[in-house]
């Protein structure tokens, strides 16, 4: 089965049509990239895939359940949606991160709001907060910010906030964690660092889609590339295939374009 | 000549500047409730309710609050015929504080919209993606921050009101101006002094100074986040 079923995902704003037609599916411990010119419809399509926008047409499946159908009248509850989120994750291209927060809090926050609707909660408050905790250092850990997990955001980089963003996402353990032009917001001395991190998340088989304008790093990591034009799919498949023998003309020039900038 | 006069003088602008005291807590504790009401209305979803009020913030802010004084005072017994507020320093009191605090919820109203919009979509939207529930993402993520952003612009205003207060002397409500003004007129023996006018500035004084402290104490404590 398939982890994730995208299926006729149509969106509009006002008369615009911003995603026409997207289907697509991707597999557990796959990396997807999508590319594609800016206004594409890249980012609408996470934004939908994390119910911060809502399709006018079409289904989304995860792990065969429907969490999202446009045909069914009945409206979602808050509540619904929360929980359906929830497989997913997503990076922000500008981290996004609680200003108010240490990083350490940052990765700590969701999870400790969302322990308090356990069932155990009051009884073992103490142990679950400790749990979280360790989870929470083990994460900033493997991003290689043991050092920085009592600054508040505005004391760290770019690539180091992204990275503190990057474990917050991770703390709660999403299907499949999405990320935004994860870098586009960094100086390229930066980009480096936030890459290698998304790359080992990649080896160590993390279900993601990464919406990047990085053309090198979407042929080395990704499983699965698909480039998407006018808020359609134009071409997916292998990235080996699609980078070097396109078989859409328009592909061929986008990743022309894209190789005469890189020079 | 002053300091024999300051053992009389003294006592009464103390008690003038209780009242004006009392005035300036009353409207603060009114207006900082009420100015949110009023901000959540001027942001509502319903255009009518939004246009509405708007209108009336914009009358509020747009006129003189001396002027809005004298209405709320002498409007209901003049027009109407019917006198709510009563004679007498407690009803001077309650329509100044009732002018107080219209006038200065709005003022609020506009900088808690201020201090709301300056929050980045972002914020919600991280929030709404980690699963927290909109009274999370509230009370967790953006009030913080909105009062951060609110503090410098709400001190200014706290420090006006303070010497707003004065203009309740228009409907000769007994503040410190009252007070300080009385000994020109004369009163308990005194009479053609200006001086004891001119000191009720160090009250004012005074007051601001330990309020400033107080405000810029807790700016310096939400200085940890940016």
């Amino acid at each position: 089965m398939h982890i994730l079923e995208v299926e006729n995902v149509c969106k509009s704003f006002g008369t615009t049509r911003i995603l026409k037609n997207i289907s697509f599916s991707m597999d557990k411990g796959e990396t997807l990239s999508i590319i594609g010119s800016s206004g594409s419809g890249k980012t609408t399509l996470l934004r939908c895939l994390n119910f911060l926008e809502h399709p006018d047409q079409g289904r989304i499946l995860v792990n065969g359940n429907a969490i999202f159908d446009a045909s069914e009248n009945r409206k979602k509850t808050d509540a619904e949606i929360r929980k359906d989120r929830l497989h997913f994750g997503l990076v922000f291209q500008s981290f996004n991160l609680f200003p108010q927060y240490t990083a350490l809090q940052n990765v700590m926050l969701a999870m400790e709001l969302l322990a308090r609707e356990r069932s155990d909660y009051k009884a073992d408050k103490k142990r679950i907060h400790q749990e979280i905790e360790e989870h929470a250092v083990s994460l900033l850990a493997d991003m290689g910010l043991s050092d920085r997990m009592q600054n508040y955001p505005h004391q760290l980089s770019g690539g180091q906030c992204q990275r503190v963003a990057i474990a917050r996402a991770l703390a709660l353990e999403p299907d499949i964690l999405c990320f935004d032009e994860p870098t586009s917001a960094l100086d390229p001395e930066l980009t480096g660092e936030v890459l290698r991190v998304i790359r080992s998340l990649a080896e160590k088989d993390t279900t993601m889609i990464i919406v990047t304008h990085e053309m090198a790093f979407a042929r080395d990591v990704a499983d699965t590339v698909i480039f998407m034009d006018d808020g359609a799919i134009l071409e997916q498949g292998d990235p080996q295939k699609v980078f070097s023998n396109p078989s859409e003309e328009r592909t061929r020039q986008f990743l022309t374009r894209f190789r005469d900038q890189s020079v | 000549m002053v300091l024999e006069q300051l053992p009389i003088v003294i006592p009464a602008l103390n008690v003038g500047f209780i009242q004006t005291l009392k005035l300036f807590l009353v409207t603060l504790l009114g207006a900082v409730p009420l100015g949110l009401l009023i901000c959540l209305g001027s942001m509502s979803r319903f255009r009518v309710l939004k246009s509405i009020v708007r209108f009336f913030v914009w009358i509020i802010r747009g006129s003189p609050l001396m002027i809005q004084l004298l209405i709320i005072y002498y409007f209901p017994g003049l027009v109407w015929h019917n006198p709510i507020w009563g004679g007498g320093e407690t009803g001077r009191f309650s329509a100044a504080a009732a002018a107080f605090i219209i006038n200065y919820a709005c003022y609020f109203s506009e900088i808690y919209r201020g201090g709301i919009q300056s929050i980045p979509v972002g914020q919600e939207e991280a929030g709404l993606v980690l699963g927290m529930k909109k009274s999370q993402i509230f009370f967790k993520v953006k009030l913080l921050q909105m009062i951060k952003a609110i503090v410098p612009p709400m001190s200014n205003e706290i420090i006006t009101l303070v010497k707003d207060t004065s203009l309740s002397r228009i409907i000769a409500l007994q503040e410190i101006i009252w007070a300080g003004q009385a000994f020109m007129k004369g009163s308990q023996g005194i009479s053609g002094a200006i001086w004891p006018l001119f000191f009720t500035a160090v009250y004012y004084l005074i007051c601001n100074g330990i309020l400033t402290l107080l405000l810029s104490k807790l700016e310096k404590r939400l200085s940890f986040f940016q």
